[in-house]
């Protein structure tokens, strides 16, 4: 009893010192939006930790030898994909006091801040430090709206990557060494794994892991032109092709575990790593993971989703100009490091992503990285809309939204019609 | 004239700070945020917006998504008020009846109560994993150890709308019983010991004594229990949040959907949600007040 009543103190005491330090960090990052009248540049992103904490760092090491007038001020908003951060951001520019600088996601999620006029147009940045010559023009025009361009990419990540673990996969006589080649082989290989005793073979995550899965069979069932008419209004949602991928989605969900609605992506890729899954579909920044929780090359394997072997569906970590931001002679310095080769060496090598200028050496970079470089040269790009690249915030909130009753009650009609509905809003 | 001013003159004094920041940050405020529910304003550009009338309010009672989160908000009161005010009401007459110790039960079922919801939230979204049988956690383990296995479920997972915010009130009605129990066992010790005597002298049983002499003085407190918890239900955001996180359709409430609105820029139809919650909450303590109204003016 007395044990039992010491350790429920103990836990209470350290839940508590959580509400504690949770409170530390609000007051921490409220004081982050009003920079002071020095020399300060307020740098807001929502890089916290792990990979992307040591990315930024590296970026920070660049600008205190480039700029050396600048002192660099982190304003960083911990939170998944940002969501925290994005809500601190917006109170900041509503009441007048945005940052020197601040992390979007490149492309549609953009417009966002763009239609309220918060950001200012830097396509004469592009020329003056010679981006419009070192980025790839096919990523240029993934950025340009109207004719403008409003952020300078730090990074490159790829969407559509399965990983594998091969132990698992030859318990079914499965060749782990290649993709399926489409969306129904994986389906057979899900069946023969689930035949082999393998409850879920799929692992799956919640919110935006569902979604980058949708994608990635709408991706793989449409093909490359059709998946990006989805996002700017030339495919039809309500397709019957659209349909059939949605079916297949629904059929794919049936291999995934159940507690899917519960789990962040890297307890996905534990299952996956442990042994209880075979597969499991999230973006490269795994291979950053997988380096940090000290997991050997040979342990796990990866390859473009099923069916879009040759698309690379892209999402970048950009900077911006702030309307009126404070000291934009400081923000435009710190552009400068984000788009120069040394800035973007320095932060690519630490949080697993590419570059997005083309210049780079492949041979500064890891295993994982030197093969999307490669195909980031050679493939089909195409955007995401799980990561703010095909869509805006309101349209991924409604479609995260009905994902999400998809997962509960799984209704292809209903979800079709939400999802067309979700992309008509703005 | 001057003399009037003597007796209410310092006494006003003294409250108009009060007033003046209540009408400002409060007062002042909803009818800013009722002036912007009735605008076009859907992004976050300043400048001038025009007046659309009800339109927002109209938009929101036809969409699916709101009319969801009002009826999880509906199912999830009438399971956290039953639930705390059950809990509540048993420890508060366990304790009474007095146990060696009391003050230890009192502080741990009122510990829950000093740990932030958000905090709590993270723990109880690892509790109620939805994982059973052998890949069981947290309360399913626990089932699956004692062999408990009817009890093993998927909590706010399930399908229906009933065990998924039953689920979700679980962790709060933890977290406030404690609370409650605090108001009952104070109305029970402030009733004079003389009326208990009275009621047994006159040979009525334990049963009668708390049916009718007892629970009857104990109604005012009922009641306000009864405001508290409608009004802390309705503000459940963080723990919500901390358990399922945001865009969840299944535990999706009002206070979840505006945030998400106002992530958005939307902040017509934000302000909107606000404006229906506190017309949600006016519902819940405008009888209240009446009813407080009219003691006052019968004592």
């Amino acid at each position: 009893m007395r044990g039992g009543l010491s350790k429920t103190l103990a836990l209470v005491g350290a839940a508590g010192l959580l509400a504690v330090s949770a409170c530390g960090n609000s007051n921490d990052n409220s004081g982050g939006g009003g920079s002071s009248a020095s020399k300060d540049v307020t740098v807001f992103t929502w890089w916290a930790d792990g990979g992307e904490k040591a990315g930024l760092d590296g970026l920070v090491s660049v600008f205190g030898t480039e700029c050396k007038d600048y002192k660099f001020v982190n304003s960083a908003v911990a939170g998944g994909a940002g969501s925290n951060a994005k809500q601190v951001l917006a109170n900041d520019l509503q009441a007048g006091k945005p940052p020197s600088t601040f992390q979007a996601h490149a492309g549609a999620e953009l417009k966002d801040y763009i239609n309220a006029g918060q950001v200012d147009d830097v396509t004469q940045l592009y020329k003056d430090y010679g981006l419009d010559k070192a980025f790839p023009q096919n990523l240029i025009d993934n950025l340009t709206v109207d004719g403008k361009i409003y952020s300078i990419p730090a990074n490159i990540h790829r969407a559509n990557v399965v990983w594998a673990n091969p132990t698992v996969l030859k318990k079914a006589n499965i060749d782990a060494t290649k993709a399926p080649a489409n969306v129904d082989a994986w389906i057979a290989d899900l069946t023969k794994l689930k035949a082999a005793g393998v409850a879920a073979p799929l692992a799956v995550s919640k919110g935006f892991a569902q979604e980058m899965l949708v994608e990635a069979v709408l991706l793989g069932e449409l093909g490359a032109d059709k998946f990006k008419g989805l996002w700017d209004g030339k495919t039809d949602w309500s397709g019957g092709d659209v349909t059939a991928a949605l079916n297949k989605y629904k059929t794919l969900l049936t291999f995934t575990n159940t507690d899917r609605e519960a789990i962040d992506w890297p307890d996905a890729l534990g299952y996956v790593n442990s042994g209880k899954a075979g597969y499991t579909l999230m973006g490269d920044w795994v291979a950053a993971q997988q380096l940090a929780d000290k997991v050997p090359d040979t342990a796990y394997t990866y390859w473009p989703a099923p069916g879009t072997g040759q698309d690379f569906q892209f999402l970048a970590d950009s900077f911006t100009l702030p309307t009126n931001g404070a000291d934009p002679d400081g923000a435009k310095c710190w552009l400068k490091v984000v788009g120069s080769a040394e800035g973007q060496k320095a932060f690519n090598t630490k949080k697993g992503s590419i570059p997005a200028r083309s210049d780079a050496d492949p041979a500064d970079y890891p295993k994982y990285q030197q093969s999307a470089m490669a195909d980031w040269k050679k493939d089909t790009i195409v955007p995401s809309c799980a990561h703010g690249a095909a869509c805006t915030l309101g349209q991924n909130n409604d479609i995260l939204s009905a994902l999400s009753q998809f997962s509960g009650s799984p209704d292809v009609a209903k979800l079709q019609s939400a999802l067309g509905t979700a992309m008509k809003t703005s | 004239m001057h003399g009037r001013i003597r007796t209410w003159g310092p006494g006003a004094l003294v409250l108009l700070p009060t007033v003046l920041l209540l009408g400002y940050f409060v007062y002042g405020l909803i009818a800013w945020s009722f002036n912007t529910s009735l605008t076009n304003r859907h992004t976050a550009r300043k400048g001038p917006a025009d007046y659309v009338g009800f339109e927002n309010y109209g938009h929101l009672f036809s969409e699916d998504r709101f009319l969801n989160s009002l009826k999880n908000l509906g199912v999830l009161t009438v399971a956290f008020i039953v639930g705390t005010l059950v809990f509540g009401l048993l420890w508060a007459l366990l304790l009474e009846k007095g146990v060696p110790g009391e003050s230890i039960f009192r502080s741990i079922y009122l510990f829950p109560m000093a740990i932030s919801m958000i905090a709590s939230g993270v723990v109880w979204g690892w509790l109620l994993n939805p994982s059973t049988g052998d890949d069981a956690r947290g309360l399913n383990r626990l089932f699956e150890i004692l062999h408990l296995h009817f009890l093993e479920n998927p909590w706010w997972t399930a399908g229906s709308r009933w065990t998924t915010m039953a689920s979700i009130a679980l962790p709060a009605v933890w977290q406030m019983s404690g609370y409650i129990m605090a108001l009952f066992l104070a109305g029970f010790r402030g009733i004079p010991p003389e009326l208990r005597e009275a009621a047994r002298v006159d040979g009525a049983s334990e049963f009668k004594l708390y049916r009718h002499v007892l629970f009857p003085q104990l109604s005012p407190i009922a009641l306000s229990a009864l405001i508290i918890l409608g009004h802390i239900s309705l503000k459940l955001f963080d723990l919500i949040y901390a358990i399922t996180g945001p865009n969840q359709f299944r535990t999706e409430v009002p206070a979840i959907l505006m945030w998400n609105t106002l992530l958005r820029s939307d902040q017509a139809k934000a302000a909107a949600i606000g404006i229906v919650m506190l017309a949600v909450v006016a519902v819940l303590v405008i009888p209240y007040l009446a009813w407080t109204v009219r003691q006052e003016t019968e004592e």
